[in-house]
């Protein structure tokens, strides 16, 4: 939150509290709403029940409910586990997702960090809950944890590729990295000379926008590349011996991930926080911005969610080929015919 | 009377658990993973102790008998007309079709034929039975492969299934309906009407499952190619039921067998694939429910009417003698031979089941795969716990 906004001028100590809070509420409040609407109601309703009915009205009391199971929870340490490891892995796991959220920007002024590199800092700090998940299944001491961190790995390594290269496009079109600077390009742009919508990028960058996806369904170990949980192979993998309130942080992390990388793709490929037909710059975005961003986010969270929902799994061979041999060429050639037509146009 | 030490228990307990592994040589390269006997993936109590080299099987057994309940036993210690309440039990998912063949094989002893009304009912309701147990495994095929909605469809639909069994017989899980020369009751009024909507009901499922499933690619490259059983192997191991008949081989008894049902008065068709793979397994069995529902339907149409069980007397003593019958239950051949010493219990009964042979095909089939592919070829073989162990 920059300070200027505010009328007063804050001491470090107090922006750095008021960044802390915005930031707990801006992992939270996206995860919280896509477990409640996509993976209570949603899954329910396309497999012909009703969900959580009893907890509030609806049920949308369920969450803090489930919250409060799991917290009660004892939390159990394998007996041959590497203690440290085995309980440092869930924050690790978080923190990436924590540092995520921090380039995405909900308004004209509303940023946490407003850098020149921001997409990359992005990108590469979604790693970063790679080690956390091999530090879990390491440390779990259990075949079904090790086996599930290993294909975690591979698999995220093998998906970061496609992931950066298919936001390489947007980068080309934009022209900038800075995450500011691509939405206000996309506010700004022009389609053949028609500013009426401005210029969101899924519109050029489709084939970007679906490499995207599938790398974000990827990296989130979602069905149909969940090989690293398969519950019905492996047990639930690197999640297997944990309990209580290591396991909601992991679960905290998964869905929290699933909700920033559905807004940075909300950000990158349909204008961010922007609404058409609108100044970009005055301060009333700074006001519905986050609410449009999270509308945005969610729109995209439901694609990521119905594939969830319907799709059976690939084998990690299957998965490891997709990888290589379809998506990598293709964002390749996304990116030469992008940087041709960038030039040429 | 000494006491045992409690660390010679122990090391009892220890000995004995490492007796189940003797089958799997223990090698210092590759890992041993024990899949089952509590495993998401088994829904039962199976155990495979895979021997791993990164993903790749290169050894696996099943490990039988945690379910173990011994029926063949119990069965000695049971008059006739109450071993059906036992053998409704084997294959939990289609009870009806599991007393058929028993009560069948007593009925041959006795020399006693049931009235041709009861034969058709019996057919229904095997025919039902058949349906309520393979529609789940066309939901749960896809639950094995990471898949959740389909399962939830099969529920639903199993339900009306289950419905209309409990709507003859008083029991949605173990009807315990056959009785020796007939059937217990008639069937209520309106049912008929009723289960030709559930066929309905039934069809859309197929259809929703041919698209859901079947036609998903993701489905199709997890399953074509992948666990090939030929045709000469799946009957050395043998193999019955869908799972031989998706390899090829031409044989259903329900049309070969000519036992006390009705079938050879039926049109219909056995349905065979050629490649012998998971998913020809899946598809043999889609089209074996298709088939099912035509069958009913016929059944329906031509139910003659008349009394529903023979003159047999009220307590049962069966003539001495040795009889074996073997019907195509839905999970495959099963069979009872019942040996009688004029008594009122069997002398000895020993089941068949189709899924105890089905399983043993895994250490041959399951050598060279991959760990997913272990999940998915042990659903695509469909097995029920309670009918491999008995």
């Amino acid at each position: 939150m920059s300070s200027a906004l505010l009328a007063v001028e804050l001491a470090y100590w107090q922006q750095t509290v008021i960044r802390a809070l915005v930031g707990l509420v801006a992992v939270l409040l996206p995860a919280g709403t896509l477990v409640y609407l996509f993976l209570f109601k949603m899954m329910s309703f396309m497999q012909s029940r009703l969900g959580p009915m009893e907890a509030g009205p609806y049920g949308s009391m369920q969450l803090l409910a489930e919250v409060g199971k799991f917290l009660q929870k004892e939390d159990l340490v394998p007996r041959a586990a590497d203690r440290i490891v085995f309980k440092l892995a869930p924050f690790v796991v978080l923190i990436s997702t924590f540092l995520l959220v921090l380039v995405i920007p909900a308004g004209p002024d509303l940023w946490f960090i407003d850098i020149d590199t921001g997409i990359f800092l992005a990108l590469a700090v979604s790693s970063i809950s790679v080690i956390g998940v091999l530090m879990a299944g390491w440390a779990s001491a259990s075949k079904y944890s090790l086996i599930g961190g290993l294909r975690a790995a591979g698999q995220l390594v093998a998906y970061e590729l496609p992931l950066v290269l298919a936001v390489m496009g947007v980068v080309i079109q934009a022209g900038t990295l800075n995450m500011q600077g691509i939405v206000m390009a996309q506010a700004t742009g022009e389609i053949f000379g028609w500013g009426g919508i401005g210029n969101p990028f899924i519109i050029t960058q489709f084939v970007g926008f679906a490499i995207f996806i599938v790398a974000v369904q990827a990296e989130l170990t979602q069905p149909p590349f969940d090989m690293p949980v398969a519950e019905s192979e492996i047990v639930t993998g690197y999640l297997t011996e944990y309990s209580g309130l290591r396991f909601l942080l992991f679960f905290i992390g998964e869905f929290a991930t699933a909700g920033i990388f559905a807004a940075l793709a909300a950000t990158l490929f349909l204008g961010g926080w922007y609404v058409p037909g609108l100044d970009p710059t005055s301060n009333l975005f700074n006001v519905i911005g986050p609410a449009v961003l999270m509308g945005k986010m969610i729109l995209v969270a439901f694609l990521i969610f119905w594939f969830r929902f319907t799709y059976p799994r690939f084998r990690e061979d299957q998965l490891q080929q997709l990888a290589w041999k379809v998506l990598i060429p293709l964002a390749l050639a996304n990116i030469v015919v992008t940087g041709v037509l960038k030039v040429v146009l | 009377m000494t006491t045992v030490p409690d660390t010679r228990k122990l090391a009892y307990i220890a000995g004995q658990a490492s007796d189940a592994r003797v089958n799997v040589e223990f090698e210092s390269d590759g890992m041993v993973l024990n899949l089952g006997p509590q495993h998401p993936a088994t829904h039962g109590t199976l155990r495979v102790i895979v021997k791993l080299d990164g993903e790749r099987v290169t050894a696996a057994e099943p490990v039988m008998g945690y379910m173990h309940r011994g029926y063949e036993k119990l069965a000695e210690v049971r008059t006739y007309p109450q071993i059906t309440t036992l053998v409704n039990r084997i294959d939990w998912l289609g009870s009806f079709a599991n007393e058929v063949p028993f009560i069948l094989a007593a009925e041959r002893l006795m020399e006693v034929e049931a009235p041709p009304r009861a034969q058709w009912i019996r057919t229904v309701l095997f025919e039902l039975s058949r349906i309520a147990n393979v529609v789940l495994f066309l939901g749960d095929m896809g639950v094995q492969l990471g898949a959740v909605t389909p399962v939830f469809f099969a529920f639903r639909d199993r339900e009306f299934v289950l419905n209309q069994i409990e709507a003859v017989t008083g029991g949605r899980f173990h009807p315990n309906f056959d009785r020796i020369g007939g059937l217990k009751d008639d069937i209520p009024k309106g049912w008929v009407d009723e289960t030709r909507g559930v066929l309905d009901r039934i069809r859309t499922f197929c259809d929703e499952m041919e698209d859901l499933v079947t036609g998903n690619e993701i489905f199709q490259a997890r399953t074509r190619g992948i666990g090939v059983i030929p045709a000469d192997v799946g009957l050395s191991y043998g193999l019955s039921g869908a799972n031989i008949r998706a390899s090829g081989v031409d044989w259903d008894l329900r049309r070969d067998g000519g036992v006390g049902l009705v079938h050879d008065r039926l049109d219909w068709k056995v349905w065979t694939h050629p490649d012998g793979d998971s998913f020809s397994r899946y598809w043999v069995r889609l089209q074996e429910v298709r088939e099912a529902c035509i069958m009913v339907d016929q059944l329906l149409d031509g139910m003659p009417s008349g009394p529903i069980m023979a003159k047999v007397p009220r307590i049962i003593k069966v003539p001495a003698g040795e009889a074996y019958v073997e019907t195509e239950n839905p999970l495959g051949i099963m069979g009872f031979y019942v040996i009688s010493k004029g008594d009122l219990v069997p002398y000895r009964v020993k089941i068949r089941s189709a899924s105890f042979n089905n399983i043993s095909i895994t250490p041959w089939l399951l050598k060279g795969v991959y760990v997913p592919d272990v999940v998915s070829i042990l659903a695509s073989l469909y097995f029920i716990l309670g009918d491999i162990d008995r």
